[in-house]
C-alpha cells in the first residue's frame, strides 16, 4: 500500500472549468485536488471520510474528496469551496456564516459551507432537525455547531425570499 | 428555543458590537492557509515511522534499505539530535518526545523520520526502517503506574515536593499539596458528610486540522519554519533547544490555525521537520494523518480522584478533603496542579486539604487542554456537591450562592479575589427563564458550576497609520477563534473610526516581539491591552502633530471619534486621515508600538444548566436542554464570546458522554479514528443558550477577563448531577456512555 503508482490524464469539470490533471492511480482525489491542481480550500482533516472537511460536490452530491480514487473524477463535474462565490458577491451560505460568526478556526467552514449547499439546493426550507442530520458527516470543534444552524436557517430564508 | 441574549454596550461605539471578521471572508471562500496549505518550490514530503509498542528498548534501527527507496532524499533518527545530558529535565523530555533515543515510551513514539519526493514514497520508506524492539512490561493506569513493583519509565525520576525526597525512582513525577484549617474540626461540624470516587479517561482536543509543519533550513545556519500553533514563538523556541540551535536563527511564520484547544502549544514535527530539511538540502513538508494526531499527541490526563466533604444542614460547607492522580503519559506534566488549585476555588472552604500527584504512563504525554486539570477536579467536587444538596435537602444554586467565593475571599491556592462574578453567573442562571421552567416530564435537570484562573502574559502590539488615514495592527498572537475581530474593535474605538479601516495582522517571529501562546484566555486580555496602549501611545502622538499644526499647546488639544480638536473650537478638526496625509510635515510615519507583561488577568467563572432525556433501554442520554452563563468582563465580539462559551459546554459534552482513550491490553490505542473517538455531531445537540454576564475586570482598560477556558469546566458534572435526577443513578466514572449508563439503570433494577 501506499507505493508510487503509475499515473493516468483525468479529465473532468471543476468550479466550471474544464480541468485536466495527471492522476497518481493509488492517490485520492482530495490529494489531486489539493497538491496537484492547488485547490487548498479542501481540508483534510482524517482521510477516512469521518470529519468532511474534505467535503466537495461531485455532480452535485456532496461527497468527502478522501473517499474517491483521483482517476475516479474522470467526466465528473466537481465543484469545490473555490467555485461557490461568483466574481462580484459570495454566495448566501457564505454571507450568513459571516455575519453569524459560524466559524471560529475555519478549518471545516468549507467542508460545512459545500454540504449545506447541497441540503439547501434539494430542500429549500430544511427544519432545525433536517439540518443537523443532512450537517452530521461534518465535524466541527469550535463552536458546538449553535451559530452553524443558525446561518444555515438564515442563509435559506434569504434564498427563499431572492428565489 | 430561546434566543441568546446580547449583553450591552453603555459608552462604546465598536467595542461590544458583532462586525463581520477580517479575515472572514478568506475563511468562506477557501483561500486562507493552514498549516498543511504551504507548498514551495523544491519541496519534498515527510512521514514519521512511529513505535508500535507502549514500552519497548530500542536495539537498533536499520535504515540501509530505506534510504535506497525511489525519492528518499534523508532519514533522521534520534542518533541525529544532540545529546539531552545537558538539558534541563523539561527540555530533555521534550526532545526525547518528538523522537525516541533508546526507549520507546509509547505507542506512536517517533522513532525515525523520512523525507521523500512524494509522501507515498516517504511511507514506504519509512516501512522498510527495520527496528529490533526488546519489549517491556507498561503501565497505562495511575492506579498500575502507582503500584509496588510496577514497571519504571524513567530510572532517573523521583518524586518532587515530597519530603523527605524518595531515595529510588518511581512513576510519580511530583505531587502538589494545598491545604487551609483543620480538617476534623470541619468534619467534626458537618451535618453530613459523603465520600466518593471518581474516574476519567484520557480524552483529546479533537482539533479538526492534524499537526502540519513546512521547514526550509539553509546552509548558514538558519532555518525557516512554518508552523500551525496556538504560538509561533514557543515553537521556534523549543525546536531550537531541541536541536541545539539559538532561537533567533529560527524563524517561525504562523500559519492559520485549524483548532488547538491547547494541544497546539508545543512541538510534535517541528524538529523532525528543520532537521529533514537540514539533511536533504530542500524545503520539508510533514503532516500527521488522524491516527498519529491521536496516538501521538496531547490528550489530557485520565484520572483517580477520592473526595470527602462535609456539610452543615444551613448548606454551609464545612470541610473538603481531596485526593487526585491523574496520567501525565510517557513524560511528567500532568495538569494536576491547576486541577487542585482550581478544584475549590468557587467557594469560600475554612478547612480543606487537597493532594494530587502527577504520574508517568505509557501513553502520549499528556498536552494542555481548554482549562488544563480544572473539568477533571470540578467532575468530582461539582458532582459531591450536588449529592450534598439532595442530602440535605437544598436547593443546588442556594447551597452554592450559600458558599460561593466573592472579592476579599482568599483562593484556595492563595491570592485574595479582587471583584469576581462567580455569584452573578448563579444568579443568572437562577433568573433564567430556563430555571423558571418546570422540568419536562421524564427529564433530569442537573447544574454544575466552575472556575478558570485565566491568565496575562507577554504580548507586544505595533500599530501603523497608513498615508490614507487607516490603520494595521500587528501583533504576534494567533488567531484560533477570531481575536482579530477583537483586536480591530479596539483599535477602532481608540481612534474613533470606523472598524473596517482596521486591518490586524499576525506576524513572524522577525517582525514582532516576544509573544506567549494563544492559551490561558489571555489574548483579548494581553494582546487587547498592548493594541489599546499602543493606539493611545500614537493618540497622544496625534495631538502633538495637530498641535504643532496649529501652533499651540498640545493640552489645548483633544482627541474626539476620529479627529483633533482644539479645546476652543477655533480650528477645524483634523481627522486621522487629515493628519496621516500629512505626516511628512509632523515627524514622519505615524507609528507606536507596546509591549508588555501583561499582569490583572481576572478570574472567569460559568454556571451552567442542563436538562436532559435517558432512554432507559439502551444507555442513550439526550441533551435536551442547555444554557450556559459566563463571566466575560466585557464581551468586546459577543458572537465570539457566545461561540467560546458554546464550543466548550459542547466539547464537555462529548467529554461526559462519550469520548475516551480505549487502550487494549498491550497498550496499543483501539479508537485512534473520528469514527471510534466520537465527538459530538450536529445531530446529538440542541441550541447552546448563553447568557454573558460582565462584570468587568478592573484590571482591564475595558474590564476584560477572558473567556475561552471556563466554560469547558461545569458540563461534566452538570450532566452526571442530571443523569442521577432522571435516573437515579450517579455516575462516578467518564465517560457516561451508554454502555455504563445501561450498567448502571440494570443494577439499580436489580437492587
Amino acid at each position: 500500500m501506499n507505493t508510487p503508482h503509475t499515473k493516468s490524464v483525468v479529465s473532468c469539470t471543476i468550479n466550471g472549468n474544464a480541468t485536466q490533471f495527471l492522476a497518481d492511480s493509488g492517490g485520492t482525489l482530495l490529494n489531486a485536488l489539493r497538491d496537484d491542481i492547488g485547490l487548498t480550500g479542501v481540508k483534510e482533516g482524517c482521510g477516512t471520510g469521518d470529519c468532511g472537511a474534505c467535503s466537495i460536490l461531485v455532480e452535485d452530491r456532496v461527497t468527502c474528496a478522501c473517499l474517491i480514487f483521483a482517476p475516479e473524477a474522470e467526466g465528473a463535474t466537481i465543484v469545490t469551496i473555490e467555485g461557490l462565490a461568483e466574481a462580484d458577491h459570495l454566495h448566501p451560505l457564505q454571507e450568513t456564516f459571516l455575519e453569524g460568526a459560524a466559524l471560529q478556526c475555519g478549518v471545516c467552514t468549507p467542508g460545512f459551507l459545500m454540504a449545506a449547499k447541497a441540503l439547501l439546493d434539494k430542500n429549500p426550507d430544511p427544519t432545525e432537525t433536517e439540518i443537523r442530520y443532512a450537517l452530521a458527516g461534518n465535524l466541527c470543534r469550535c463552536t458546538g455547531y449553535d451559530k452553524i444552524i443558525r446561518a444555515v436557517q438564515d442563509a435559506a430564508e434569504r434564498m427563499r425570499e431572492n428565489a | 428555543m430561546t434566543m441568546t441574549e446580547d449583553p450591552t454596550t453603555p459608552g462604546y461605539k465598536w467595542v461590544g458590537t458583532r462586525p463581520i471578521r477580517p479575515d472572514g471572508l478568506d475563511k468562506v471562500t477557501g483561500k486562507a492557509r493552514f498549516g498543511a496549505d504551504l507548498i514551495l518550490p523544491n519541496m519534498v514530503e515527510a512521514a514519521v515511522l512511529r513505535s508500535r509498542h507502549a514500552h519497548a528498548r530500542i536495539l537498533s534501527i536499520d535504515t540501509a534499505a530505506a534510504l535506497e527507496m525511489p525519492g528518499v532524499q534523508a532519514i533522521i533518527t534520534g542518533d541525529d539530535f544532540p545529546p539531552t545530558d545537558d538539558m534541563a529535565p523539561g527540555d530533555a523530555h521534550q526532545a526525547v518526545k518528538v523522537m525516541a533515543r533508546d526507549k520507546v515510551l509509547f505507542e506512536g513514539h517517533p522513532v525515525a523520520a523520512v523525507a521523500a519526493t512524494s509522501r507515498a514514497e516517504a511511507q514506504a520508506a519509512a516501512k522498510a526502517i527495520v527496528v529490533t524492539y526488546e519489549q517491556l512490561p507498561h503501565v497505562l493506569t495511575v492506579d498500575e503506574a502507582m503500584a509496588d513493583g510496577a514497571p519504571i519509565l524513567h530510572d532517573d525520576l523521583i518524586t518532587a515536593n515530597v519530603d523527605p525526597a524518595p531515595e529510588t525512582a518511581s512513576n510519580i513525577a511530583s505531587r502538589a499539596f494545598f491545604e487551609r484549617g483543620d480538617l476534623d474540626e470541619g468534619f467534626a461540624a458537618a451535618d453530613a458528610i459523603l465520600e466518593r470516587s471518581y474516574t476519567t479517561k484520557p480524552v483529546h482536543q479533537g482539533y479538526i486540522e492534524p499537526h502540519a509543519a513546512v521547514a526550509d533550513s539553509g546552509q548558514n545556519g538558519r532555518a525557516n519554519l512554518w508552523v500551525s500553533s496556538q504560538g509561533h514563538f514557543d515553537m521556534r523556541t523549543m525546536t531550537a533547544k531541541v536541536l541545539g540551535m539559538s532561537a533567533s536563527k529560527i524563524k517561525a511564520t504562523p500559519a492559520e490555525i485549524g483548532g488547538g484547544f491547547g494541544g497546539k502549544t508545543t512541538i510534535y514535527l517541528e524538529p523532525l521537520a528543520v532537521l529533514l530539511s537540514r539533511k536533504a538540502n530542500r524545503p520539508v513538508r510533514v503532516v500527521m494523518d488522524r491516527d498519529e494526531v491521536f496516538m501521538a499527541t496531547g490528550p489530557t490526563s485520565g484520572s483517580s480522584m477520592k473526595i470527602k466533604m462535609g456539610i452543615k444542614n444551613d448548606g454551609t460547607i464545612t470541610a473538603c478533603d481531596l485526593w487526585m492522580a491523574f496520567e501525565a503519559g510517557a513524560f511528567p506534566g500532568s495538569p494536576v496542579g491547576a486541577a487542585s488549585m482550581t478544584a475549590l476555588a468557587c467557594y469560600d472552604v475554612d478547612n480543606f486539604r487537597i493532594e494530587g500527584f502527577d504520574v508517568v504512563v505509557n501513553k502520549p504525554k499528556v498536552a494542555a487542554y481548554r482549562a488544563p486539570g480544572a473539568p477533571i477536579s470540578a467532575f468530582a467536587v461539582e458532582s459531591m456537591i450536588d449529592e450534598l444538596a439532595r442530602a440535605i435537602d437544598m436547593d443546588p444554586i442556594e447551597l452554592r450562592l450559600a458558599n460561593a467565593a466573592k472579592e476579599g475571599v482568599q483562593a484556595p491556592y492563595g491570592p485574595v479575589f479582587p471583584r469576581i462574578g462567580f455569584i452573578e453567573t448563579l444568579e443568572a442562571i437562577r433568573d433564567s427563564d430556563h430555571y423558571r421552567s418546570p422540568v419536562p416530564e421524564g427529564q433530569g435537570r442537573g447544574l454544575a458550576s466552575g472556575f478558570w484562573f485565566n491568565i496575562g502574559g507577554n504580548s507586544v502590539a505595533t500599530v501603523n497609520v497608513h498615508a490614507d488615514g487607516n490603520v494595521s495592527v500587528i501583533t504576534g498572537s494567533p488567531d484560533i477563534g477570531g481575536s482579530r475581530s477583537s483586536m480591530a474593535l479596539f483599535a477602532a474605538e481608540e481612534f474613533g473610526i470606523d472598524v473596517e479601516r482596521v486591518q490586524p495582522h499576525i506576524a513572524d517571529t522577525d517582525t514582532i516581539g516576544d509573544t506567549d501562546v494563544t492559551g490561558g484566555s489571555r489574548v483579548t486580555l494581553a494582546t487587547g491591552k498592548v493594541v489599546v496602549e499602543a493606539c493611545r501611545k500614537i493618540v497622544t502622538d496625534l495631538c502633538r502633530r495637530a498641535a504643532k499644526t496649529w501652533d499651540c499647546e498640545i493640552e489645548d488639544v483633544e482627541w474626539v471619534q476620529g479627529h483633533a480638536q482644539h479645546v476652543s473650537g477655533t480650528e477645524s478638526p483634523l481627522s486621522l486621515a487629515d493628519l496621516a496625509a500629512n505626516a511628512g510635515r509632523t515627524g514622519g510615519p505615524i507609528s507606536a508600538t507596546h509591549a508588555e507583561n501583561v499582569r490583572g488577568a481576572g478570574a472567569g467563572f460559568s454556571t451552567q444548566l442542563v436538562d436532559l432525556a435517558v432512554d432507559e433501554e439502551t444507555g442513550q442520554t439526550s441533551i435536551v436542554r442547555y444554557t450556559t452563563a459566563q463571566d466575560a468582563g466585557k464581551a468586546i465580539h459577543p458572537s465570539y464570546v457566545e461561540g467560546q462559551m458554546q464550543g466548550g459546554v459542547v466539547q464537555g459534552i462529548g467529554w461526559a458522554l462519550n469520548e475516551e482513550y480505549i487502550h487494549r491490553a498491550d497498550g496499543t490505542l483501539d479508537n485512534p479514528s473520528f469514527l471510534d473517538y466520537r465527538i459530538p455531531v450536529a445531530s446529538d445537540l440542541p441550541m447552546i443558550d448563553t447568557i454573558v454576564v460582565e462584570v468587568p475586570n478592573p484590571n482591564h482598560p475595558y474590564g476584560v477577563r477572558g473567556v475561552g477556558e471556563v466554560g469547558i469546566v461545569p458540563p461534566m458534572a452538570a450532566i452526571a448531577n442530571a443523569i442521577d435526577r432522571a435516573t437515579d443513578c450517579r455516575m462516578e466514572h467518564l465517560p457516561m456512555s451508554p454502555v455504563a449508563l445501561l450498567e448502571a439503570i440494570n443494577e439499580r433494577n436489580a437492587d
